[in-house]
């Protein structure tokens, strides 16, 4: 591919979003990051994988909703199959190098198809911390895809900087396998330990609810979404790149007549300006600017 | 090494919930009326790959299972034991295996093997048990009625004893035989009959056609070397190229017109050229008049093409895919929208980006309880699977679908009608070209991408092109694969911005024969050489190579010195392409099997030499009177029942099961509100995350109406879509010089066989004189509003026929249109905003109850049909474009079924208001509330815009109440209230409705929403 091109030194945090193969919300997570200071490069899968582009020049590795490779497994599974067993020109999984990209102190996110495959790929929750699945999501129990809008608590407990700050969010659902479901007492235990159930659904006055539809799938716990223990590896069903501008609330007609002043800045957009941030404050530590390579698609 | 095949199966784990499984026991027991007992549901994969026993374990372990939920069986059918019978559901040679394949790329992965994915080595199958032990003939219906359709599935099903497995075989060699047809010496009788049994689709007249032209060129294939006699591939080409499907032959054909009433005759030179393409023209001249060149392209390409700004185009099609859809419901309708899809990023040079999906439905009635005929799938079974097609193709695809409408009634009960829409985004300039036009030179390469050719989908052109009767070809089925065509759609946006695309069309109906044809009267010829296709398996000739309708392809032409590159690109990206011949400009399309010639075609008698159709129209208006009604009507009763009646009831749960706003950028969706349950007029969506510019999107179809004059159903449904955009805060064009507000309309006509016949269709004169009317309809409005057509789409023979009795459409027009919306957030919603604004009546109302559902209820369709004043519709629209410029609507509704009484109780939805109206007392009460006259809306305004907004519109407002805060909706009459409801109750019966309980979800009444 030859639009690589190689930037000087960028102050700005680096967003790697992958894309290819049945992913389709690629377009909007890169602008949430572009929104929230970020610089937002597109590339796709088999760029990482065939080793022409290297997730360790960027700050956070970003797996988008979709249907990758069609979902006709499970959803995220073939994918998560992928990193986890095929293999670069060095004999390197994409798994080893996300290993050591968190290992690095490095973020990833997945949202919807990128949280289904971190999930599947085990690096949600992660409790071992040997990268094998301990939890799954599967049909909703409504037997249905459904797009709806949905109402998050944050668990105030997680220690995620993605969630950072954050109390309750609304963000849409678009989903047919976002149930997650926890076998074994001490997996549910050990993810409530740890607030590793960062994301509660939660009916309308904000407690946490499995009733339909405000609880769109019958999670265990209510979840929508997981962090790893180290809180650097983030996932949730819902879509929070969604909900970049008020115009995308179903509602957004009449709270902006209720409230001329009202921001025109959606909840979703919060959650990437707090990784952002982070990010930033932690480069603020460091002695000289990092390097950076950009590819764009 | 073991290269047998292998078998693995999962099952859910002893406690995992078998959603599948009590789905199946429960809809055999509600639909078909079998008890079941439990059914458990299992995954098969048979391997016909080698692998190890080790490797077999571990693949299935590590792959395919997943370990929370799954057990794993290896080589055995594993059951619990107190199962008695079972259905094996597995796939007919060639049909689309995603599943299959994606386990393939698994395996492939896991073995760190380059596995190639097209050539199928792993096939997925269902195997069901059912705890009771069922007859033979109960176990193939639950087959084939449930769990399957014959023309895509082979089943197996008996004891449990007795397990039987089946995987396809595909093919057995290579095929590479063409026939020659002799016709010179043929009979009348005998030409029809030929086309008859080759399902060319071709009238008397035009076999004779090809008959004298093989005669008079005989001697030129002779001294090419050619035999003298038509070969196969030859006649299949010609078929194809003059189907009514690729060359609108009844829409070009001279009409002969009476009216019988009047006695006046007239002849038309054909529909299109005078009613479509010269109001366009005379469209666009008023546009450029006034400074308005936004329109690039029209008719001229699989998608028309409008200017949004100085760097940006916007693409807009519509199509329908009746036919499949009828057959196979899920198939027709996920290739449906593919195929759709796939017209816009094949327009010019190619690589639009698509922005939106919209679908429109006309069913059958879904709770129909009579017997159907030979073949006729039930209307509710061909809903589900149209409405799980659209899903699939457009969730799948990462395409919001934004906009729809589903319209019932029992004519659509043997072929309904599916039309699907797509948005695109396009570059006016791609690596420095204009990226619209299509531009080819001989030499340069064919090369075609994406899926690869397998007998699916042979005949679809001309199949659709003739009525659907009990023995139609089960070839003419295709299954979608969207993540094929998701890969080869990235592709195509990423080769052409680099130029590595000179322009693309896509292989839809005719296949490679319509895609290459039409490209090579570009630069004047082609040489194609077939023996380069791949094959999804061996043993097709080389005629139904070129026919066959394999989906997800493009065809694209691309310099020499370009292929390099781009095939380096297809291959980083995982998209199949094949050099398979180039163009030149000899004038003849030439087809090749290894060297030998399989077609030679003159390019000017494939295109040129369908000879016109003369047709009859014969128009007398329908007798028709105005009902008497009971004396007394409770008007509260009739709103409860006409907001819980098919059409006007709520389609949530199809609604959400679309994905409705991926990509982020749907700013008005089908549902808004805090509620999320008020239905919007036309869905708004925004370019992209760099500007507010956006585009409004809208529907407008009104058969009912056409039942009492064609003319006002086709007026009145351009008005209806005009108006929603109208309703959402769109402007009309061409309202100032070089306003640039851009307009692109679709129209697609849907129709009855209308070709008269004194034994087969005897009212077809009727049928035609009706076209006609919806046609000069069309031509009045849109140069009433100056609103352009862009391209469209007409679909001839939508008539279902068996048993002796034949299920016609009535006659359907669908306006899909699109236009500018300069700033999203300036747009406006259905619903109330908030208490104590004031409610208006917008526009005029008549005595127009004819065709209403208010009617309807009672079983009437009275006389006064709706009629639309385009004078006056175009006066109230363009002053509330002012309007809104100066912010003065709060909410707006447009007016359609049901009328004002639903339309209010509409606007209730989306919170918890109510309101409180006063009719005045011009007309009856009934005709106030119910009647369906056009261009009207309800809107709210402030109480402070209040003087502004009624000196601006004068008495085309009338003043008709407030919303109020108590979820109350009272209307008064004269003092006296003559409809009292609670919102709540109005929403429960409109949530309730038919269609959410069919589909499966309703609310519970106290089950609160959103505040």
């Amino acid at each position: 591919m030859n639009d690589q091109h190689m930037n000087d030194t960028s102050q700005k945090v680096q967003a790697l979003i992958l894309t290819g193969f049945g992913i389709n919300c690629e377009e909007e997570y890169a602008a949430a990051y572009r929104l929230a200071g970020a610089e937002a490069t597109i590339v796709h899968l088999n760029q990482v994988l065939h080793g022409h582009v290297s997730i360790h020049d960027y700050d956070i590795l970003n797996f988008p909703g979709g249907f990758s490779f069609g979902d006709d497994l499970g959803s995220g599974v073939v994918l998560a199959n992928k990193l986890r067993y095929r293999k670069n020109a060095e004999g390197r999984t994409l798994l080893d190098d996300i290993k050591e990209f968190v290992a690095n102190g490095k973020f990833v996110m997945g949202i919807c198809n990128g949280f289904q495959v971190l999930v599947k790929l085990g690096l949600l929750p992660n409790l071992s911390g040997n990268v094998t699945p301990e939890v799954t999501l599967t049909h909703n129990a409504s037997g249905r895809y459904e797009d709806r809008w949905v109402r998050l608590k944050v668990n105030p407990k997680s220690n995620s900087p993605f969630l950072k700050g954050l109390d309750t969010m609304e963000v849409p659902v678009r989903h047919g396998e976002g149930r997650l479901i926890i076998s074994g007492t001490d997996t549910l235990a050990h993810i409530e330990e740890q607030a590793l159930n960062c994301l509660s659904y939660t009916d309308f006055d904000g407690s946490p609810t499995d009733v339909y539809p405000h609880n769109p799938n019958g999670a265990d716990l209510n979840c929508a979404g997981l962090t790893d223990t180290t809180g650097q590896v983030f996932g949730l069903m819902p879509h929070p790149e969604a909900f970049l501008s008020l115009y995308n609330h179903p509602d957004w007609a009449r709270r902006k007549r209720l409230n001329l002043g009202l921001s025109e800045e959606g909840d979703g957009l919060r959650l990437f300006r707090n990784i952002v941030e982070h990010v930033q404050s932690q480069r603020q530590t460091a002695v000289s600017p990092q390097e950076a390579s950009q590819f764009s698609s | 090494m073991d290269s047998t095949q292998r078998t693995i199966q999962l099952l859910l784990k002893p406690g995992q919930h078998d959603g599948e499984g009590q789905r199946v026991a429960e809809v055999a027991q509600r639909h078909l009326g079998l008890t079941t007992g439990r059914v458990q549901s299992t995954a098969l994969y048979t391997v016909r790959y080698p692998v190890t026993d080790e490797q077999l374990r571990d693949f299935a372990t590590h792959c395919l299972q997943d370990p929370v939920l799954h057990d794993v069986a290896l080589d055995e059918f594993r059951h619990e034991p107190t199962y008695k019978s079972y259905i094996l559901v597995a796939k007919l040679p060639g049909v689309t295996d995603d599943e299959g394949i994606s386990a393939q790329n698994a395996l492939g992965d896991f073995l760190n093997q380059p596995l190639d994915t097209h050539t199928q080595h792993i096939f997925s199958k269902r195997l069901y048990f059912l705890e009771h032990e069922l007859p033979a003939a109960d176990l193939r219906r639950l087959a084939e009625e449930l769990l399957g359709n014959k023309l895509i599935n082979r089943f197996e099903s008996g004891p449990i004893t007795d397990i039987r497995d089946y995987t396809p075989r595909p093919g057995g060699g290579a095929e590479s035989i063409t026939n020659l047809v002799p016709l010179t010496n043929l009979a009348d009788s005998e030409l029809v009959q030929l086309s008859k049994d080759n399902l060319y689709a071709l009238n008397l007249e035009e076999m004779r056609v090809v008959r004298d032209h093989y005669v008079a060129i005989a001697p030129e294939r002779q001294a090419a070397g050619l035999p003298a006699d038509p070969t196969d591939c030859e006649l299949e080409i010609i078929a194809q190229t003059w189907s009514e499907h690729c060359k609108h032959k009844e829409f070009s054909a001279v009409i002969k017109y009476k009216d019988a009433d009047t006695g006046e005759e007239h002849e038309i030179d054909g529909l299109f050229k005078t009613y479509i393409k010269n109001a366009t023209s005379e469209v666009d001249r008023q546009l450029r008049a006034n400074g308005n060149d936004w329109l690039i392209k029209v008719f001229s390409d699989n998608a028309g093409a409008v200017r949004i700004n100085p760097e940006s185009l916007f693409v807009w099609k519509v199509e329908t895919h009746n036919s499949p859809s009828a057959i196979d419901p899920y198939g027709g309708a996920i290739t449906g929208i593919l195929g759709n899809n796939r017209d816009p990023l094949a327009t010019g040079i190619g690589g639009a980006r698509l922005l939106f999906n919209t679908n429109v439905l006309c069913f059958g009635n879904p709770e129909f309880n009579g017997t159907l005929l030979s073949n006729q799938l039930h209307p509710r079974r061909i809903f589900e699977g149209v409405r799980k097609g659209i899903e699939d193709g457009g969730n799948k695809s990462g395409v919001p679908t934004v906009n729809g409408a589903i319209v019932f009634d029992d004519r659509y009960a043997g072929k309904p009608l599916v039309y699907c829409g797509t948005g695109a985004v396009m570059p006016m300039q791609l690596a420095g070209l204009d990226s619209w036009e299509k531009k080819i030179d001989a030499q340069d390469r064919i090369i075609m991408a994406g899926g690869r050719v397998g007998k699916d989908g042979i005949h679809g052109a001309t199949f659709s092109s003739i009525e659907l009767d009990e023995t139609s070809p089960a070839t003419a089925v295709q299954i979608g694969s969207p993540i094929t065509q998701k890969l080869a759609m990235d592709f195509l946006v990423l080769a052409t911005r680099r130029g590595l695309i000179k322009c693309s069309t896509d292989n839809g109906a005719g296949g490679l024969s319509s895609s290459i044809g039409e490209l090579a009267t570009i630069s004047g010829g082609a040489v194609v050489e077939l023996e380069k296709v791949p094959l999804k398996y061996p043993g097709l000739r080389p005629w139904e190579i070129f026919v066959s309708e394999s989906q997800e392809r493009f065809s694209l032409a691309v310099e020499p010195a370009k292929m390099d590159e781009l095939l380096a690109l297809g291959r980083e990206m995982e998209v199949e392409l094949t050099d398979i011949g180039y163009f030149t400009a000899d004038g003849y399309l030439d087809v090749r099997f290894d060297g030998d010639s399989v077609a030679r075609l003159n390019m000017e008698f494939l295109h040129n030499g369908v000879p016109r159709k003369v047709l009859e129209a014969e128009w007398s208006k329908p007798q028709a009177a105005e009902p008497t009604l009971p004396a007394t009507t409770d008007y509260t009763d009739v709103l409860t029942r006409l907001l819980g009646s098919l059409n006007i009831c709520s389609r949530e749960s199809v609604i959400r099961q679309y994905d409705h706003e991926v990509k982020g950028r749907t700013i008005i969706k089908p549902l808004m509100g805090a509620t999320g349950q008020a239905p919007q007029d036309a869905a708004v969506v925004r370019f992209n995350f760099e500007s507010w510019e956006g585009v409004a999107v809208s529907n407008g179809i009104l058969p009912r109406f056409g039942d009492l004059d064609a003319y006002h159903m086709s007026a009145g449904a351009f008005d209806e879509a005009v108006r929603q955009i109208v309703a959402v805060g769109g402007k009309l064009p061409n309202l100032s010089y070089g306003d640039s507000n851009f307009w692109s309309v679709n129209d697609n006509f849907c129709v009855p066989d209308s070709v008269y016949d004194a034994t087969t269709n005897p009212d077809g004169k009727l049928k035609l004189a009706k076209l006609v009317r919806m046609c000069e309809a069309l031509r009045d409005a849109t140069a009433a509003y100056c609103i352009p057509l862009t391209s469209g789409k007409d679909s001839m023979k939508n008539d279902f026929k068996a048993d002796g009795v034949k299920i016609s459409v009535p006659p359907t027009v669908l306006y899909s249109m699109t236009a500018k919306i300069e700033d999203v957030r300036q747009t406006i919603t259905s619903d109330f905003k908030q208490a104590d604004d004031v409610v208006y009546l917008l526009g005029e109302t008549y005595d127009e109850l004819g065709g209403s559902e208010f009617y309807q209820l009672f079983g009437e369709l009275g006389a006064n049909v709706p009629q639309v004043r385009f004078d006056k519709a175009k006066e109230l629209y363009t002053l509330m474009g002012q309007a809104n410029d100066q912010h003065l609507i709060q909410s707006c509704h447009d007016l359609s079924d049901g009328g004002l009484a639903v339309a209010l109780a509409e606007a209730t939805f989306g919170h918890g208001y109510g309101a409180t109206v006063d009719l005045p007392e011009s007309l009856p009460v009934h005709v106030q509330l119910f009647s369906e006259s056009h261009s009207r809306f309800v809107a709210t305004v402030a109480p402070e815009d209040v003087v502004a907004f009624e000196q601006h519109f004068g008495a085309r407002a009338t003043r008709l109440g407030v919303v109020t805060p108590d979820s109350q909706l009272t209307v008064r009459h004269a003092g006296q209230p003559v409809l009292a409801a609670s919102t709540a109750v109005l929403r429960h019966e409109w949530t309730n409705g038919p269609v959410n309980r069919i589909i499966g979800f309703g609310q519970p009444v106290g089950e609160e929403s959103a505040r």
